[in-house]
């Protein structure tokens, strides 16, 4: 199963960045939702895998014995899929505001942004 | 009565320098005399440790700053170090005082003391620190405040350009002395200048060695003006007259010089290091006395003589023998002080005339007779006259380049042709202005006001005294020089005369050749009119290229990097982020790819796995925004349910939780969403296929590389035994989020509000458009 | 997207919802749970009212300024910290009072803690949902 999330974990990358260098921003909102999978499943799956053996002390023992799952890179998956969802979730609000203010979602489009100031953009 | 340390009279000089400018606005006028006193003060108090360096024992302080970094606020105090302490207190104040009147309708004259006492302090520091780091220290400082001086009158802009030359020129010197000096100090182990002393035979034969001599010459060539770094030294006049007498003559350029005594005891010795300070030096010495042959500008005369002179000097530590030391120790101490003579009448004429154009002066002796005696007085030390101290340098120097096998003979006449040519320009800044008929334009010219007359004045009578009795005033401090140059002392006393020789001939024909030249000059000159040096061989049009060719690639660079295209920065970050990492996985790990040993799966997470494949490949097919919004949830219950098989049930739950709010989210915004549009074109498709899927292949191949090694981790065991004694939780997950890591976790929620609060601006930002 | 039958048992889903949210809260320590799993889980309650009701309803039944429990939650979590910065200890060590209560049993700075998690989690969320439902006017 490690090749396979390998192999996951790739595609991830790979849709991810494909999407966020699209035009429409859309699509890049997309892709960042991809890059936070896929960087979840990296640290996953390079923190080792062991199967159905979640890290929970069982009642009456005091530690945990082998074979149980690494905790720590669930607690760091943990903090950065909350973040991530703040992150995409901004990007939505943002991207929503922009595409109020701008009338585009097209990325090449708002290269000009910084000109708003001045009213003819 | 205890002497204060060396490290409070640094740290006493950069309070006084910082206090100076509100001194001179509260003083005004009677600044003139504290100005004065300052290095005077100082002067007074390296003197009081004179009898102590004489008698062959330097002052040796040592306080720790930084250890880690080999930073140590060390100074030592020798002979050679108290010789430049002289000559830098001493002209300091020649120079504090002429400045206080020079300076006095400049309006922005209470920075400039501010200025140069740094500088002053500064160079005190370089001469007396014995660190090597904290002796680049003050070597930057000198640069600082040479360029805030140079740059003084920074509303002119060639001013502000000299500036930023000299700047640039001795700074980027600066850095190959810092690497020269990390290399040493890597090679030795040790940044103290005294302690490599006994190290010379394990630098000179380490495989470093050229780099480490090369880096160091360079510092000290570009600091002291050698070429092809000398450009910057006449260009440097824009500065006040009294800064160009004191840094860009007597001190500062001396700076480098004195760097290549320091080291050459610890580094030289070698054929490498004498013979390229030898060339180096005897070309500057030439070139500049060449060059100056067609100067017109008081300063830039000057200018190139020093040059000139700073080349002899260089030449002479890289000749090396006793005599040389003996010339080269007297040469300097000569030069500082005419030459800074010469700049401050240079200065006072400019002061009086308003020009420093010699074609336009001349008759001058009347009207400015103190002026004209002390620059008759320096004149005849530049150009060698007995009974001055300047005839005696002359003298060892050509002695000593005699002693020269076997190109001794080349030599003599290169130094006789170049102090010819320092003749021609002490006749031109040091008489031609005063003699002859009074000029009708020059009338109503005066004298100098007293202070801008005693500095001067003292300098130049310095060089007569110095000259009568040269072994009582300095030679205590020459033989301690040599020990710290050659180790050894020389024993030999400094006379003024030494009889009819060769060495008193050549004086003669150098007198005879400077005078010879000076007549031949009007016609050399509108001969020479027409030609012009092509740029290739000028030195200060290779600097102007690099500079603006350095500008047009900031450019080029700019706007290929950074045009406003977003996807183009993002394609830049990827690949530089990509390539770097591909380059070391593959340098490591060979091309190989390491399978993991265990291949077995079930149905149902392969089964996954194609789920997660088809929902991606139909997102990113997608055209219409709701399949791809189901799309995206599939793909996060499938990653969720990954986390379940695995042993990560608060992940998944928190998967689940959060994927479900996105597609809400995404719901909400549905309406408001364009269509997809298919907007790139095929071929930019495909370049950010490639991209997108070479960065896919590299993080698949370092996933197999890093799982592919057995992972040793104490902090899981330590969790996981940890978790409910100490965390009284038997959810080691939630205990490492709530308890162990909790600080993370305090971060990442305060990251979270910060969002909210970002969200809440958003809403709240209103541009013109939709009101 | 009115429905009878959603708008009906919202309601009853909302409360139970909100009940297993806390209940994921409290049992996070040793179980499955915790404050963002918790959090979340209340968000989506509400998310699912507002669905059913609208955005008014659903502002008005949860009472608070969102961004107020974002503060809120912030402010418990580091209130959780004053025990340890006033006892002298490392900064956010943990302190477990046994109050013998036998459901609730030891009660710690982590629990509150996982507290403010929750409120946090809780009120970005519905600040970010109610925002995109564009009637955030506060």
């Amino acid at each position: 199963m490690t090749l396979l999330l390998a192999l996951i974990t790739g595609l991830f990358y790979a849709a991810g960045i494909y999407l966020i260098l699209r035009r429409s921003l859309v699509k890049v909102i997309f892709g960042i939702m991809f890059l936070g999978h896929a960087a979840n499943m990296l640290i996953f799956s390079t923190g080792r895998l062991t199967k159905g053996a979640p890290a929970f002390v069982p009642e009456g023992a005091q530690a945990l014995a082998e074979p149980f799952a690494d905790p720590l890179p669930q607690a760091l998956i943990l903090t950065a899929i909350v973040i991530g969802f703040g992150l995409q979730a901004f990007a939505i609000v943002l991207f929503r505001r922009s595409f109020e203010e701008l009338g585009t979602d097209d990325v090449d489009a708002m290269r000009t942004t910084d000109r708003i100031e001045g009213g003819d953009a | 009565m205890r002497n204060p340390p060396l490290l409070a009279l640094i740290i006493t000089g950069f309070a006084v320098s910082a206090a100076a400018p509100y001194l001179y606005r509260l003083l005004k006028a009677r600044f003139v005399w504290f100005g004065a006193a300052f290095p005077l003060t100082l002067f007074t108090v390296f003197m009081l440790r004179y009898p102590q360096v004489a008698s062959g024992v330097p002052v040796r302080e040592r306080w720790s700053w930084v250890p880690s970094l080999g930073l140590d606020l060390s100074f030592v105090l020798d002979g050679l170090s108290l010789t430049f302490v002289m000559l830098v207190t001493l002209i300091g104040a020649a120079v504090f005082l002429y400045a206080s009147v020079y300076l006095r309708h400049y309006e922005e004259a209470d920075r400039f003391f501010g200025f140069i006492g740094m500088f002053m302090t500064s160079m005190l520091g370089v001469v007396l620190a014995d660190n090597m780091l904290l002796l680049f220290l003050f070597w930057e400082l000198t640069s600082i405040s040479s360029f805030l001086l140079i740059g003084f009158n920074h509303h002119v802009p060639s001013s502000r350009a000299s500036a930023l030359k000299a700047l640039l020129v001795t700074g980027a010197g600066g850095l190959a002395l810092l690497a020269g000096m990390l290399l040493l100090g890597n090679v030795t182990g040790s940044f103290e200048l005294s302690s490599l002393y006994a190290m010379n035979d394990l630098i000179i034969s380490h495989r470093l060695y050229p780099a480490i001599v090369a880096l160091i010459l360079v510092g000290a060539f570009t600091k002291s003006a050698q070429f092809p770094f000398h450009f910057w030294l006449p260009d440097a006049m824009a500065a006040p007259s009294p800064v160009s007498a004191y840094l860009h003559s007597a001190t500062m350029v001396k700076a480098g010089i004195y760097l290549i005594a320091r080291f050459n005891h610890e580094i030289g010795g070698t054929v490498l290091w004498q013979d390229t300070i030898l060339v180096a030096g005897a070309t500057t010495m030439i070139f500049a006395g060449l060059l100056s042959y067609r100067q017109n500008d008081l300063k830039r005369l000057l200018a190139y003589s020093t040059l000139s002179v700073l080349g002899t000097l260089v030449m002479l530590l890289g000749i090396g023998s006793k005599l040389a030391i003996k010339a080269f120790f007297i040469y300097l101490i000569a030069h500082s002080l005419y030459k800074g003579t010469l700049f401050l009448v240079a200065g006072t004429l400019d002061h009086e005339t308003g020009t420093r154009d010699v074609g336009k002066l001349g008759g001058l002796f009347r009207a400015m007779p103190v002026t004209a005696v002390t620059a008759a007085l320096a004149s005849f030390s530049m150009m060698g006259v007995i009974p001055l101290i300047g005839f005696i340098g002359k003298e060892t120097l050509y002695k000593a380049v005699l002693d020269v096998q076997p190109w001794g003979m080349l030599l003599i006449v290169l130094a006789v042709a170049s102090s010819a040519f320092l003749v021609v320009v002490t006749l031109l800044v040091g008489f031609r202005p005063f003699l002859g008929k009074p000029r009708p334009e020059l009338q109503k010219v005066h004298e100098a006001p007293i202070a801008m007359l005693v500095g001067p004045f003292i300098l130049a009578i310095s060089g007569l005294l110095l000259g009568l009795f040269p072994d009582f005033f300095v030679g205590r401090l020459l033989e301690e020089s040599a020990v710290s140059i050659l180790s050894q002392r020389l024993g030999i006393e400094i006379e003024l005369w030494h009889g009819f020789n060769l060495v008193l001939l050549l004086s003669f024909v150098t007198l005879l050749a400077g005078v010879g030249l000076y007549l031949l000059r009007p016609f050399v000159l509108s001969r020479m009119e027409p030609l012009h040096l092509p740029g290739l061989v000028k030195p200060s049009i290779w600097y102007e290229e690099a500079l603006a060719g350095m500008l047009r690639f900031a450019t080029w660079l700019t706007s290929a990097l950074q045009n406003g295209d977003l996807r183009r920065y993002l394609a830049v970050i990827i690949l530089s982020a990509l390539i770097p990492a591909s380059l070391m996985l593959f340098s490591s790990g060979g091309f190989s790819v390491t399978l993991p040993a265990d291949l077995s799966v079930t149905p149902y997470e392969v089964a996954l796995a194609l789920i997660i494949v088809l929902a991606t490949a139909l997102l990113l097919t997608s055209d219409s925004r709701l399949k791809a919004i189901v799309s995206m949830g599939v793909l996060g219950f499938g990653v969720g349910m990954i986390f379940i098989i695995y042993g990560a049930p608060d992940v998944a739950l928190t998967t689940f939780a959060i994927e479900t709010l996105n597609v809400i989210l995404f719901v909400l915004v549905l309406a408001h969403l364009p269509k997809f549009t298919s907007r790139s074109r095929t071929t930019g498709r495909i370049r950010d296929g490639l991209i997108a899927a070479s960065a896919g292949i590299f993080m698949t191949l370092t996933v197999l590389q890093v799982t592919s090694t057995a992972l040793s981790s104490r902090l899981k065991e330590y969790f996981a035994s940890a978790s409910l004694p100490d965390g009284h939780g038997r959810n080691v997950v939630n205990v490492i989020l709530v308890d162990f890591r909790a600080f993370d976790t305090l971060g990442e929620i305060t990251v979270l509000a910060i969002a909210a609060i970002g969200v809440f601006a958003l809403l709240k930002l209103r541009t013109g458009k939709t009101d | 997207m009115h429905s009878l039958i959603l708008s009906t048992s919202s309601r009853y889903l909302l409360v139970l919802l909100q009940l297993f949210s806390v209940f994921l809260l409290l049992r996070g320590h040793n179980e499955p749970g915790g404050g963002f799993a918790g959090g979340l889980v209340a968000a989506a309650a509400y998310a699912l009212y507002f669905i059913a009701n609208g955005v008014t309803e659903a502002r008005r039944v949860f009472r608070f300024e969102p961004l107020t429990v974002v503060v809120a939650g912030l402010g418990v979590a580091l209130a959780s910290t004053l025990p340890s910065i006033l006892g002298g200890m490392e900064f956010m060590q943990s302190v477990w009072v046994n109050t013998g209560i036998p459901v609730i049993g030891k009660v710690g700075t982590p629990l509150l803690f996982d507290v403010g998690v929750y409120l946090l989690v809780l009120g970005i969320t519905l600040k970010i949902i109610f925002s995109l439902a564009g009637e955030d006017e506060p």
